[in-house]
């Protein structure tokens, strides 16, 4: 099984307007910044993807990744836990402005409504939120005595993730704590693609090693010496 | 009390941050949340081993690296850079909140807005206004053996933070079990604040003047003393 794409352009080529898209990363650890970039090439050529709902634990930093793609128009709705970063304004503008939609989730709900998708759990109860303005309109139950919130999985179409090594098979290990969000999004969306810095024939990686075994990924990309997001955003670079 | 100035003689946040730290337990798994608490690290005591856990999916974090020597892969929950002890590990966003909602952690320290006497929080959003954003706040409650808060006491304009009943949005219901504040240790058992240790130049009646809701004691009020140099 051979799942390498021989390019980021050719491995986001597919994805449609509207689509629902997991970004990996939290903060600029782990964040697929190629691929995102090549998502917004395709724009600036031809318009589309556009009205896009991206699914990421902030709402982008600086003037690169995310940021990008919301200052670049693309971007309907941001499903995250923590907008308000320090580099926040291409969201901050687009959201006071209310020209972005943002659903608020808390960060460990946000995992675990990822991963029930990718495990085929349509719903969970978290005593998360419970009590707070977060859990308002949901169902609530006691179990044991304490009151818990019943929340719901969550899909996407695509996810964009980035990993360390990669072989054709699609299995991927990570690099430090840029694992965070990425193995739980490439279980929970329909086409999952992953960057890695490393790409080799299966078997250049230990199986005692493998993260995300390559049943979770559909396409898989090398770029080397990826951009590091957090190095790009202290730079001033704009996208 | 006279002789007592609630502004120049209260604690410092290192002060308060150094108090918060001496209960830090041999062998522990504690959280600190982003800012504040994240002192509390600084002033662990000698001879106890704790392991830190941060959100993002690392345990076992030591010291900031030397400016120039981060490597921005390697961060934790407030973005900030970090280091790796002995023994440290990686895992995904799903085992990390497992670690917290599910009792494996021995302390979660958050900052707050208000503490309600029955333990209720607000520390993630004053208003309406602005754009919102909850992180782990409303996670990191739920779970820890002990869920403690470091505070100023009162507010910039000297209003309690400690309250009968929080009027900013709640993090979370009946969650916090210790607050550190800047004049006083204050415990929540049953519903009430129960003080444990107060500054020594404050009398009970110029705390409780500050305090939004009842203080209780049970037994003698220790004296919160802490390191005057830091």
């Amino acid at each position: 099984m051979n799942k390498v794409s021989s390019s980021v352009a050719d491995a986001v080529a597919a994805i449609p307007d509207g689509a629902q898209i997991m970004i990996g990363g939290f903060g600029g650890s782990g964040a697929p910044v190629e691929l995102i970039h090549a998502l917004i090439d395709r724009f600036r050529a031809t318009g589309s993807p556009k009205a896009i709902t991206i699914i990421n634990n902030n709402a982008g930093n600086g003037g690169i990744g995310i940021a990008a793609m919301i200052r670049a128009g693309m971007v309907r709705k941001i499903i995250c836990s923590f907008p308000r970063s320090s580099n926040a304004e291409a969201f901050n503008e687009k959201y006071l402005a209310g020209e972005i939609e943002l659903e608020l989730v808390p960060q460990g709900t946000l995992a675990e409504r990822i991963r029930a998708a990718g495990a085929g759990i349509p719903a969970f109860y978290t005593p998360t939120s419970f009590g707070t303005e977060l859990a308002e309109g949901k169902p609530t139950e006691e179990f044991d005595g304490k009151m818990y919130v019943r929340e719901r999985w969550l899909k996407a179409d695509f996810a964009l993730i980035k990993g360390q090594k990669g072989d054709h098979a699609g299995n991927l290990t990570y690099r430090l704590a840029g694992r965070n969000f990425n193995p739980l999004m490439a279980m929970a969306a329909d086409t999952t693609i992953a960057q890695v810095a490393e790409l080799g024939e299966p078997g250049t990686i230990d199986p005692e090693h493998v993260v995300t075994p390559g049943i979770f990924v559909d396409m898989v990309v090398e770029v080397p010496a990826p951009e590091q997001e957090e190095v790009l955003v202290r730079k001033g670079v704009i996208y | 009390m006279s002789g007592f100035n609630l502004m120049e003689d209260k604690l410092t946040n290192a002060q308060i941050a150094w108090r918060a730290a001496q209960d830090l337990e041999d062998g522990s798994y504690v959280n600190l949340g982003i800012g504040f608490p994240e002192m509390i690290a600084k002033f662990q005591p000698e001879g106890r081993e704790v392991t830190y856990h941060t959100e993002n999916g690392v345990l076992g974090f030591g010291k900031a690296p030397a400016p120039g020597e981060e490597d921005w892969d390697l961060i934790n929950a407030g973005k900030k850079a970090i280091t790796l002890n002995p023994g440290a590990s990686f895992f995904h966003h799903a085992d990390s909140f497992s670690m917290v909602r599910g009792g494996h952690l021995d302390l979660a320290v958050l900052g707050a807005y208000q503490v309600a006497q029955n333990g209720d929080l607000a520390n993630w959003r004053v208003g309406s206004k602005g754009v919102p954003a909850v992180g782990g706040a409303m996670d990191l409650v739920h779970g820890a053996k002990r869920v403690a808060v470091v505070t100023d006491h009162v507010t910039k304009d000297g209003g309690p933070k400690l309250v009968e009943t929080c009027t900013f949005p709640l993090t979370g219901v009946g969650c916090v079990t210790r607050v550190y504040t800047s004049l006083a240790v204050i415990d929540i058992a049953d519903g009430r604040f129960v003080l444990r240790e107060k500054l020594p130049g404050i009398s009970m009646a110029a705390l409780q003047a500050v305090t939004g809701a009842t203080l209780h004691t049970e037994g003698e009020v220790g004296d919160l003393v802490v390191l005057e140099d830091i």
